[in-house]
């Protein structure tokens, strides 16, 4: 961890800032699509720093955040399943579905486990032979492969009481319907440094080529930040949509590709609903039909009725940077991290949770 | 004894528990002889007011790196009661034993609680046990309460932070919390981290000295951490707290465990640290009597006090920016402590 007094430089840092007031001449808004970029972005006061022309805006960026009503739903249907236990990434636990929540479930008797890895939830399977262990899985393009990975060791040792629920993400499709959507004016792009670690930096080049968009994949430091947004803010200066890599310590141009076998010889792209951005062509992963006994939408009965969104929630404006969560009128009222009405304010990563988190009262 | 187990005969108050009073817990708390067995103990105090605190000890696991369960509940107690500026002098103990519980573990958490007990100077006065059935506990909690007597002319409160008061801590952040979180979760770093726990009424019996009355407030951030714990103070004091991000010390494993696992270490768990507010014209003398204490080695100014946005701590950031440092809501670790 020697790489943090380096990348935490306050001086290196008051430079980038310099520049960047030097270099700024426009309102230039950008959006960072990563949860943990959000939360670093709070954490080391990036925001009170940058001149007054910079913007910027949280997209879509935290897993838990993106998982739409209608999925926490049918993650409460499995709860209520006799034999069945959910095993979940602790966030989700909390997220309120359209009647309750897995937490709400657990008080009246389900069987959840809070897992951090889906290695976590195989090991449950064997423990427990005489239940049926369903995965939740979320996240994006990083989460997938590990996912992948499990569900195949899961096929070649034949464990036959585990499946999952894939309620994956794919970024770069979101990024485009972001673009298309045509009223968020974003001039660019703080790309998630280990989403790209897997995926490269190749479907950034469509949304910059189709959108004239500029696209920075960036690192997670405050040096790291503040480098990504001025070199985000000289494209747009200069007109150029390119795409750069500020994170060349973790991220290059052709990603992981062994990562992107195992996820598409498991996966493959298909529809799936955002909280906020709605349905998106090839915007998730489906298990394969040679893995569809994992599948727990093949193995238990998960329809149903259509989502009721509480009332006043704008968790969806948010996710798609069209409002900032004090413009919601439950922000800090109805709505804390002790009684979260919505998930941006249940997820560490949630733009909600985070404003409340650092910003004065 | 002649088994190696606790049953739930141990807790029934026959001869099984008095066994287990004789051989066990008065061989170490009172290896005297004590007052023997009586239903109360009978303290002299003293002159002085009287502080006066109680705690109870959950976590999970109960032996881990740096320190036990035993010695965290004499600990914990003891500097409650020093925070207030009071020599701590007495403890009671009380425990609630899992049927099946081994002996020996238990031995080894009562032998770690009387070593404690020596360090801090206090005396186990009073004790109870009770034996609850196989999974109705896990393992062994513990209760403990203290008393303390407080010299003449101290007043230190959480509600004495003034305008000017420059912010102490005595030395790095989150080691406890953790500690108990790698052993828990079978993580293995190349440097053990170590849990914390310590008494403090030593360091703080130096500080009273160098400082006296010019320490407003002395608090030991355990759960919800430094950040939770600095919140408290400026909501009860009704004044601003300002830190220097730069100046916050955390070990270098530490920081790299808690970058790793998404945690803050604002927010996590100390069991050997205190924070002091202290008047400007003596901060420098107090935070030198405390360089020459070993619990105060590390111990540094972090931040002041304003009389601006009472109620809110906030912190300037190395980068040059500024941000707020709210409390920890909802539970970052659970059975920490």
């Amino acid at each position: 961890m020697k790489h943090q007094g380096e990348f935490r430089n306050g001086a290196v840092a008051r430079r980038l800032a310099e520049r960047l007031r030097a270099v700024s001449t426009r309102p230039t808004r950008l959006m960072e699509i990563c949860g943990t970029h959000t939360v670093a972005l709070f954490r080391h006061g990036i925001r009170s720093i940058l001149p007054e022309n910079v913007t910027l805006i949280s997209g879509p960026g935290c897993p838990v955040c993106v998982t739409a009503t209608e999925e926490i739903d049918r993650t409460l249907r499995l709860a209520r399943t006799a034999g069945v236990r959910v095993a979940t990434f602790g966030d989700l636990i909390r997220v309120p579905g359209s009647d309750s929540s897995l937490k709400e479930e657990m008080a009246a008797g389900a069987r959840v486990s809070a897992v951090y890895s889906t290695l976590d939830a195989l090991q449950l399977a064997r423990d427990h032979p005489d239940e049926e262990i369903v995965f939740i899985g979320i996240g994006f393009e990083t989460t997938a492969p590990t996912v992948a990975a499990a569900v195949f060791s899961a096929a070649r040792t034949g464990l036959p009481n585990f499946s999952m629920l894939s309620c994956h993400k794919l970024l770069p499709p979101a990024m485009e319907a972001l673009l298309s959507s045509g009223d968020l004016g974003i001039d660019g792009f703080i790309c998630p440094g280990h989403v790209t670690t897997v995926i490269g930096t190749a479907p950034y080049g469509r949304v910059a080529e189709t959108h004239g968009t500029p696209c920075v994949v960036t690192g997670f430091e405050p040096v790291d930040l503040l480098q990504g947004i001025l070199m985000l803010v000289e494209s747009v200066e200069a007109g150029r949509a390119d795409v750069a890599i500020q994170y060349k310590r973790g991220a290059s141009p052709e990603g992981n590709p062994k990562a992107r076998e195992i996820m598409n010889r498991v996966f493959e792209p298909a529809d799936a609903p955002w909280r906020g951005l709605g349905l998106i062509p090839g915007s998730g992963l489906a298990l394969r039909d040679e893995y569809r006994r994992f599948d727990a939408r093949a193995r238990f009965d998960l329809d149903v009725p259509p989502a009721k969104e509480p009332p006043g929630c704008r968790c969806g404006d948010v996710l798609r940077g069209a409002a900032a969560p004090p413009d919601c009128p439950l922000f800090r009222k109805a709505c804390t991290p002790d009684r979260p009405v919505g998930p941006c304010m249940v997820s560490s990563e949630g733009a909600c949770a985070a404003f409340h988190k650092y910003l004065g009262r | 004894m002649d088994t190696t187990r606790i049953l739930l005969d141990h807790g029934a108050g026959g001869r099984a528990s008095h066994n287990l009073v004789n051989d066990l817990f008065l061989k170490h708390f009172a290896p005297d002889g004590g007052q023997g067995i009586e239903d109360c103990a009978v303290l002299d105090l003293g002159p002085g007011r009287i502080a006066f605190s109680t705690d109870t000890f959950v976590v999970t696991p109960i032996f881990f790196p740096g320190g036990d369960i035993g010695d965290l509940a004499v600990n914990g107690t003891v500097n409650d009661l020093a925070m207030r500026g009071a020599r701590p002098r007495f403890l009671s103990v009380g425990f609630i034993l899992e049927e099946g519980l081994p002996l020996e573990d238990l031995e080894r958490v009562v032998v770690s609680m009387a070593r404690a007990a020596r360090n801090a100077g206090v005396r186990i006065a009073a004790g109870d046990t009770k034996v609850v059935p196989h999974g109705a506990a896990d393992r062994l909690f513990i209760n403990t309460a203290g008393i303390g007597s407080i010299p003449d002319g101290l007043d230190i409160s959480a509600t004495k932070a003034r305008p000017g008061d420059q912010v102490l801590i005595s030395g790095t952040m989150a080691d406890h919390g953790l500690a108990v979180l790698c052993q828990r979760e079978g993580l293995t770093l190349s440097n053990a981290i170590l849990s914390d726990t310590a008494p403090l009424g030593g360091l703080v019996q130096t500080m009273i000295e160098a400082g006296g009355p010019a320490i407003h407030v002395l608090r030991d951030p355990t759960r919800g951490g430094v950040g939770t714990s600095l919140n408290e103070i400026a909501l009860a004091s009704g004044v601003g707290v300002v830190l220097d991000e730069t100046r916050l010390p955390v070990d270098e494993s530490v920081q790299g465990a808690c970058d790793l696992l998404g945690l803050e270490p604002l927010y996590v768990a100390n069991e050997g640290k205190l924070l002091a507010f202290v008047a400007p014209d003596a901060a420098q003398d107090v935070l030198r009597a405390m360089h020459g204490h070993p619990l105060g080695r590390r111990a540094d100014f972090i931040g002041r006090v304003e009389a601006s946005r009472p109620g809110q701590v906030w912190m300037e950031t190395a980068v040059g920016g500024a941000r707020i440092v709210d409390m920890l809501t909802g539970e970052q670790l659970p059975r920490i402590c």
